[in-house]
């Protein structure tokens, strides 16, 4: 009953901001080609092995992977089978058994089996020497993978673990032949070969990418679009003035409120808007192991002085940031209730007094008045630069005078992960799933995670995290997780959240059948997009 | 010297001027913070273990030590390898290929741009140096050099879109597949950049003119006639067009690799992008190449220019 | 002491005369030099009195006030975070000039002490320094900034060597051929012969003579390092926010808000323009009046 309820709320929260005429849903046109900007471009075509969304969004309709998370679920939380047709777990949550739809080819003809699953698999969490995958350490609850026949698929896990569904939901994991691998791990870097809905066609680097449609799709009707091309144009404001020109249809990362403005503007209702919290965050890394910030009063004014609900109203005119958020994207399962997050440090609703309090915390530490500091941020315009603006605004109305310095991109985690070259640092975090192991697992101590910047041991927050991880009831896990956020952002004031990521998708009023969701790495295959002939 | 021994002496001294870029931008790029390895797994913030870093530099070559590196770099060089560049794999000269052609083509049009205004802007200049026309000539050229080309850029764009509602096209277009489409995407950036470099050319123009009216030869023909002015005005050009040939192959040479901020606003894909690109990705391999690319036109041009003055002023010779 | 070339007459401390006439002279023959001349002057003023004439902190921020159009309150409008237009351009001239001036003062001198040093001392040690300033010179300008950027990272400071590195070498080649002439001068191996060191010479005697075409190299670069300035804030290697500065003003929410808030990029662009167009009507005109054959690149 309460997750239909919430259900109706996250389909609230991710809805069409239409400016059309409401027109009722037609049935899927066939044909045209769909135009989307990308702005970055991938260094090699294997999504084993690189991070960007550069990769995902021009190679992703090439491929299939075993699962995928349900491109009309708003929340992006839910994991379907894409080549896998159904599954089973084991009573002891060890054994998770796949059964493989048949009739898959891959675009060269040859039959998509187990062995392929297996292979691409092994690839991922067994590679061998000289391959790099990135996500390895994701899948060290695998203990083995089998495919005892042509259509079944097992894994085998060390112990029970409530989100590998999700995991294996990754949109990175692309299902490779196993008889390409078998004779050069190295192919699919610089070769695409699927059994996705959309058949290569070329790559222009610097230019463009084109796909057209696969005719032996194993999910007859679909794809609905003759092809799609993807044009790598990097200077945002080029991106802009080619929507906005109608060269291209929409663009699957993000766009800022600026360009909605603009764009609605221009082209009035030949153009839509799909808004969504996003599963990204920034956060504020504290230095534990310099002084004065392994006090956490010194921690927790930082916090308090933050006037959030005020920034979500004006921020979110200038950037790409707008929800008030804990440890979970608002409107997923597991976010924090409104009465829940007052409580926390920094979330009160009265900032005047938490304003005080901060400074009677600063004085009470032995932090002078004008306490100067340096603030490290990315060199990243987009919300790095507006959000540490506002931070060092804000930080000086309580007394401190911090001074901003930007590092650029490619060196930036260099110094976060040399614990003396900061003293307070911007992190950020970005899903592509919302689902707690994966997103909090950033704030559990650093000699068991390495990516945390606030180079703290808590082992009360290793346990919680464990305890939650393995809870089997949802309500328990909800209860553990209120009193991990507790501990992490209140209590100790380890880490720092600024405001929740906010997504601005923009789409030509012709593009239909696409459904945002918090992450820019999901919803990509298209095959469930299509074009109409005009707006409407 | 005989003009041979001075051709092949300036020869000569290109090489070494090359190996010494080549030396620095090696170093340089060395000394920056970062490598390509850091960029790809680590600055999105994700873990990726050690291991997974250590495969990667050893496939890249970048665990060798420095000497190594650069010995087996130069090595490349002599046989005209330039290697593959370290972000995509592919081979370097497939990479710079792919952007040349439209840098070239900028490039050419941006002179062209210049020229076409800097010569007779600037001839008109000197003819009525001290007048009212004088001074808009010199207003006019200051104001280009002037103009931030980013923002004269941005305010272009913006002008095409509010008051003429059409955007020039997103994709390069070669000139040879389809014209209209190629000059519409590019027209643009060369009228900002041209305008720019019009500035220094003008100004050129202007003062190597104003040597030359000077000469007693011209004062004298001057004296002589309405006509004979017109016909030494076009012999004055001829030995002004020295200098002014200089500057404007100069340019050119910086035209091919250093329009970055332009490229980024009108989103051309040419070699300036890929310049930034491959210096934030610390894609040794690519930085390297192109910064050699652009020297060794930069370099060529000016060899080609000191010849030129020395077989004009055979005094230089002996400099 | 023999005949004295007679650009040093100007800075001959005897002759304020002299000096006085000749700035009136210029004000009367070179018009153009002097409008540049009195807006650096207004920039400088502007500059120095910030605090007094800037209505507002430029570092404010207020939401309630941000995205207006030029107005009575505001007299430029203001940016995306409310601060007012007009006295972030007032503090960002501050900024034009602290590193415009320090880059190219920085880049200038030293550029002119070792193209003077690389004329005085000759052979072998002119032929390496000449060869190292030719490779430096390869590199386009964007290029070695980027670079020193990449290696010492943003900032004031590190923006000023940036922008210092890549006028060094044309400094150094402009002063080395008046240098040149120079050394040819008697007086040079009088000096030599009293005993005077290397390092006397090059700064007492030959510097001070290549003055004029120093002076006219710094005013040419001050208008180059302001534009570097505001090209590497663009691409976001340069200041950084909140300080105030020009081409920090001109990027990022500038570009987003171009069409709903011109404002916010017309004034800064419009600033920068009017600066390094006042550096170089002044430095043409002081080229004009003090040496017109001498050709700078």
């Amino acid at each position: 009953m309460r997750t239909d309820q919430r259900r109706l709320a996250i389909v609230l929260l991710c809805t069409i901001f239409a400016v059309i005429p409401a027109a009722a849903q037609e049935k899927p046109h066939y044909g045209g080609e769909l135009v989307f900007t990308v702005p970055s471009e991938m260094p090699s075509y294997d999504g084993h092995r690189e991070q960007t969304f550069g990769l995902i969004h021009p190679i992703a309709p090439h491929y299939n992977t075993l699962l995928r998370v349900d491109p009309n679920d708003p929340t992006g939380t839910k994991p379907v089978g894409d080549l896998a047709e159904s599954w089973t777990v084991s009573p002891d949550g060890l054994t998770y058994t796949f059964q493989i739809r048949k009739g898959v080819k891959f675009h060269d003809g040859s039959d998509m089996s187990s062995r392929d699953i297996k292979a691409s698999y092994d690839k991922i969490i067994f590679p061998p020497a000289g391959v790099a995958s990135v996500r390895k350490a994701t899948y060290e609850v695998v203990e083995s993978v089998e495919a005892p026949d042509p259509y079944t698929v097992r894994f085998k896990l060390k112990w029970p673990s409530g989100a590998f569904l999700q995991s294996l939901a990754s949109p990175w994991n692309f299902i490779y032949s196993a008889d390409i691998l078998a004779k050069d791990m190295h192919w699919y870097e610089t070769h695409i070969m699927g059994t996705g809905p959309f058949l290569f066609v070329e790559h222009v680097k610097g230019s463009h990418w084109v796909g057209k449609r696969n005719p032996n799709y194993w999910d007859k009707g679909k794809p609905y679009l003759d092809g799609y091309r993807a044009l790598f144009i990097r200077a945002h404001a080029a991106q802009v003035a080619a929507v906005r020109g109608e060269r291209a249809h929409i663009q699957f990362r993000s766009f800022t409120p600026a360009d909605k403005e603009t764009l609605t503007a221009a082209l009035g209702d030949k153009i839509k808007f799909q808004e969504c919290s996003w599963d990204c965050v920034l956060l504020v890394a504290i230095n534990h192991t310099k002084k004065p910030f392994d006090d956490k009063r010194v921690r927790r004014a930082l916090s308090l002085a933050l006037d959030r609900y005020e920034a979500s109203k004006t921020l979110s005119k200038i950037a790409i940031v707008k929800d008030v958020a804990g440890i979970q994207v608002p409107g997923t399962p597991f976010a924090t209730p409104p009465e829940e997050l007052q409580k926390l440090a920094g979330y009160w609703p009265d900032i005047e007094k938490s304003r005080a309090e901060a400074r009677r915390l600063l004085k009470e530490a032995g932090v002078p008045e004008g306490f100067s500091f340096t603030f490290k941020n990315r060199g990243t315009p987009m919300p790095y630069e507006p959000m540490a603006i506002w931070l060092i605004d804000q930080w000086r109305k309580i007394g401190l005078n911090v001074k901003q310095e930007v590092v650029e991109p490619a060196a930036y985690y260099g110094v976060l992960r040399k614990p003396d070259a900061f003293d307070v640092a911007m992190d950020f975090q970005c899903g592509y799933i919302v689902e707690p192991d994966l997103d909090i697992y950033k704030f559990i101590s650093n000699d068991k995670n390495p990516d945390n910047y606030g180079y703290y041991t808590d082992r009360v927050l290793d346990a919680l995290y464990e305890k939650q991880s393995r809870a089997t009831n949802v309500d328990e896990r909800k209860k553990i997780l209120r009193e991990f956020e507790r501990r992490v952002l209140d209590e100790e004031a380890h880490y720092i959240m600024t405001l929740q990521w906010h997504r601005i998708i923009p789409e030509s009023s012709k593009v239909h059948g696409w459904q945002i969701t918090p992450s820019h790495y999901l919803n990509n295959q298209l095959d469930t997009v299509w074009l109409s002939e005009s707006g409407g | 010297m005989p003009l041979t021994k001075y051709i092949i002496k300036r020869f000569l001294l290109m090489i070494p001027t090359l190996i010494g870029v080549a030396v620095l931008i090696f170093l340089l790029l060395r000394v920056v913070p970062g490598d390509i390895v850091d960029v790809r797994f680590v600055s999105q913030g994700q873990f990726a273990p050690q291991e997974v870093l250590q495969i990667e530099r050893a496939k890249l070559g970048l665990d060798k030590p420095v000497w190594q590196q650069f010995t087996s770099w130069m090595w490349g060089l002599a046989h005209l390898d330039f290697g593959v560049s370290m972000w995509t794999g592919s081979p370097i000269t497939e990479e710079i290929k792919l952007r040349f052609a439209l840098s070239l083509q900028l490039a050419v049009m941006a002179t062209v741009v210049a020229t076409v205004l800097a010569i007779p802007l600037g001839v008109i200049a000197a003819l009525k140096q001290d007048t009212w026309v004088d001074y808009a000539v010199r207003v006019f050229s200051i104001a280009g050099l002037a103009m931030p080309s980013f923002w004269l850029g941005i305010v272009l764009i913006l002008v095409l879109l509010i008051f003429f509602h059409w955007l020039p096209p997103m994709v390069f277009t070669p000139f040879w597949v389809d014209p209209w489409e190629n000059l519409a995407q590019l027209i643009w950036p060369a009228l900002a950049v041209g305008y720019r470099y019009s500035a220094v050319a003008t100004r050129m123009t202007r003062s190597a003119m104003l040597e030359v009216l000077r000469e007693d030869y011209i004062r004298t023909a001057r004296a002589k006639g309405l006509w004979l002015r017109l016909i030494l005005v076009r012999h004055a050009l001829k030995n002004a067009m020295l200098p002014v040939v200089t500057v404007i192959g100069l340019e050119f040479a910086f035209l091919l690799g250093g329009l970055v901020v332009t490229e980024q606003v009108f989103n051309l894909n040419g070699l300036g992008m890929l310049f930034v690109e491959a210096i934030s990705h610390r894609d040794y391999t690519l930085t390297q190449a192109l910064v050699l690319l652009v020297a060794s036109v930069f370099i060529l041009v000016n060899f080609l220019t000191d010849v030129a003055y020395a077989w004009l002023d055979p005094r230089i010779r002996y400099r | 002491m023999s005949a004295v070339p007679q650009q040093s007459e100007l800075f001959d401390d005897a002759s304020t005369e002299r000096r006085f006439s000749f700035v009136r002279k210029f004000v009367e023959r070179q018009t153009l030099g002097a409008l540049g001349a009195a807006a650096i002057l207004v920039m400088v003023v502007a500059a120095a009195a910030a605090p007094l004439l800037a209505p507002y902190d430029p570092l404010a921020i207020d939401f309630a006030a941000m995205l207006t159009p030029p107005g009575a309150a505001h007299w430029l409008g203001t940016d995306a975070f409310g601060r007012d237009v007009f006295s972030r351009i007032i503090y960002g001239s501050r900024t034009a000039l602290e590193v415009g001036l320090g880059a190219s003062l920085l880049g200038a001198t030293i550029g002119a002490v070792i193209g003077v040093a690389s004329a005085y001392f000759g052979g072998r040690i002119d032929f390496v320094v000449q060869w190292f300033m030719d490779i430096l010179l390869s590199f386009p300008l964007i290029v070695l900034a980027l670079a020193v950027v990449a290696i010492l990272g943003t900032g004031a400071g590190n923006v000023v060597l940036a922008i210092a590195v890549p006028m060094i070498p044309r400094c150094a080649r402009v002063t080395r051929s008046s240098a040149l002439a120079i050394r040819e001068m008697p007086y040079i191996d009088a000096a030599r012969a009293g005993g005077f060191s290397h390092a006397r010479i090059i700064l007492r005697h030959m510097l001070p003579n290549v003055m004029a075409p120093y002076l006219i190299m710094l005013t040419a670069f001050l208008g180059q390092a302001i534009l570097l300035e505001a090209s590497l804030s663009f691409l976001g290697l340069g200041v950084q926010e909140p300080t105030a500065a020009w081409g920090l003003m001109l990027s990022g929410a500038a570009v987003d808000f171009a069409e709903k808030a011109p404002w916010m990029a017309i004034f800064p662009g419009l600033a920068i323009s009017l600066a390094v167009f006042a550096f170089n009507l002044f430095g043409d005109s002081l080229r004009d009046a003090l040496d017109p054959k001498l050709k700078t690149l």
